[in-house]
């Protein structure tokens, strides 16, 4: 049944039918209606986990790291600098492949200090080891919810979903949150397996140090289970697909069969992005978007197929890694190396929480076609 | 379910299996007739590998003696025994 829902509450309800045993959570903006909403659920009896509340991000990672040693679900959420200060325990939680699942509320990264949206900061610690999502809607997002506990344990990988802050998490939206009892049929409760998490009967140490002779083939099971993830993500969108009826996947193809101009993106921008190209496929252009939901494993070989035929690539970055170019950019011309004949080119957008409109949508798409090929910031 | 190539776990008292000794330059070499069995170089050694053998030395006193395998040549031993009764000497495999 669908219900007129803000975004942040949205995710609250389903984290609480989701049932982790621990969350635990430090407020910023614009994570903060998720948190609140969890403590606000637990406080009137009618949320089963321990809200543990912590004094910075990095407690609050500490905390779900050391709830999850011990074989429980949990959940935590945060938001930019929050998330930076996480970080060091964000690499950690990969390390000992426990299967926490954290949101984030994207939001630029200071200074100068900004609130608002950009995805600056999941996309700068995507090196740790996380899987990361990213949801064009709130739907999507809580969607994405369900399927990333699922491949967080099937996989004992940690999972990042990304939602757009105040574009998703502050606005209402018609949503359809499932009941528990289907969430249940299709995410099982988590039993993870013996020896695997520390148990005061049969004690052991889990996040000791490795050697040089170990710490190699450690690192690189991790990377070798992160790519092999893909293939789970598609397995269980697949199985999504079969109990709740709504599509997930790697990347979703918005009218790129016969597209000449593809623009790659992430997250919200992707409605605006959808509206763009349905007034101009009107007039005669073919115009298509692939919208990238799976941005950690990047999945190469899938993308290079969806792109092969597309002359004008056009990446979307809410986001910088400053000295280089858009970070999606740059990953697709990675992956594309040899293989793609188009040009590939970055655009910047949205830095700080600019609107991204249709105006500047259409700016890059006549841009893309140019002979120029370099960075192109799309403010007004 | 999940398994791992690589165990993540250690089981507990483990860390005793990585012998830490190969990590020293200089070790200590304790003259046991000069030992009074103070104790001194137990107390002050990070690692705990000095220990009381129990057995005495010709002037009766007890001698004590060191567990090269953890030993990491710090020095400290030699620095703080009372009699000198400990010499730090290149370790030359």
């Amino acid at each position: 049944m669908k219900q007129i829902l803000e975004g942040s509450h949205a995710v609250a309800e389903i984290i609480r039918r989701i049932n982790p045993a621990v969350v635990s959570a430090y407020p910023i903006t614009p994570q903060t209606h998720i948190v609140e909403d969890l403590e606000k659920m637990k406080a009137e009896g009618w949320a089963d986990f321990e809200y543990i509340r912590s004094e910075s991000e990095f407690a609050a990672a500490s905390i779900v790291l050391g709830a999850s040693a011990t074989g429980v679900r949990t959940y935590t959420a945060t938001s930019s600098q929050g998330l930076l200060l996480m970080t060091e325990v964000l690499f950690n939680i990969a390390g000992m492949r426990l299967p926490v699942v954290v949101t984030c509320a994207n939001r630029a990264i200071s200074g100068p200090i900004s609130i608002w949206n950009d995805q600056q900061d999941s996309v700068t610690i995507r090196d740790a080891g996380w899987v990361q999502l990213y949801g064009e809607t709130s739907q999507e997002v809580i969607d994405l919810h369900i399927l990333a506990y699922k491949l967080a344990e099937s996989s004992l990988l940690p999972v990042m979903v990304n939602m757009d802050g105040f574009i998703l998490t502050h606005t209402y939206e018609p949503i359809d949150i499932p009941p528990q009892n289907l969430i249940k049929k299709y995410l099982p409760d988590y039993k993870p397996a013996k020896n695997t998490y520390l148990d005061v009967n049969n004690p052991q140490s889990l996040g000791t140090f490795a050697p040089p002779d170990r710490y190699m083939e450690i690192r690189q099971e991790l990377f070798d289970d992160v790519a092999e993830s893909k293939n789970e993500i598609k397995k269980l969108s697949q199985e999504f697909k079969q109990v709740f009826g709504r599509d997930l996947g790697l990347f979703e193809e918005y009218k790129t069969k016969d597209a000449r101009v593809v623009l790659v993106a992430m997250g919200s921008v992707c409605g605006t992005i959808k509206e763009v190209i349905d007034e101009l496929r009107k007039k005669g252009q073919k115009v298509g978007l692939l919208k990238l939901t799976c941005f950690r494993p990047f999945p190469d070989e899938e993308i290079i197929k969806a792109l092969s035929k597309a002359k004008y690539i056009a990446v979307v970055d809410k986001s910088i890694s400053i000295g280089t170019e858009g970070i999606l950019a740059s990953d697709l011309k990675r992956a594309g190396f040899g293989k793609l004949k188009s040009k590939i080119q970055s655009f910047i957008v949205g830095l700080g929480g600019r609107d991204v409109n249709k105006k500047m949508i259409k700016q890059i798409i006549n841009q893309v076609k140019l002979k120029d090929n370099s960075i192109k910031f799309v403010g007004e | 379910m999940k398994k791992f190539k690589h165990i993540l776990t250690a089981k507990p008292g483990s860390a005793k299996e990585n012998k830490t000794g190969s990590w020293r330059t200089f070790k200590p070499v304790i003259d046991q007739e000069a030992c009074i069995g103070c104790d001194m170089c137990n107390k002050v050694c990070p690692d705990g590998i000095c220990y009381s053998t129990g057995l005495k030395n010709k002037k009766g006193r007890i001698y004590y003696d060191r567990n090269l395998d953890y030993c990491k040549g710090c020095g400290l031993c030699a620095k703080e025994c009372p009699v000198n009764a400990i010499k730090m000497v290149e370790d030359i495999k």
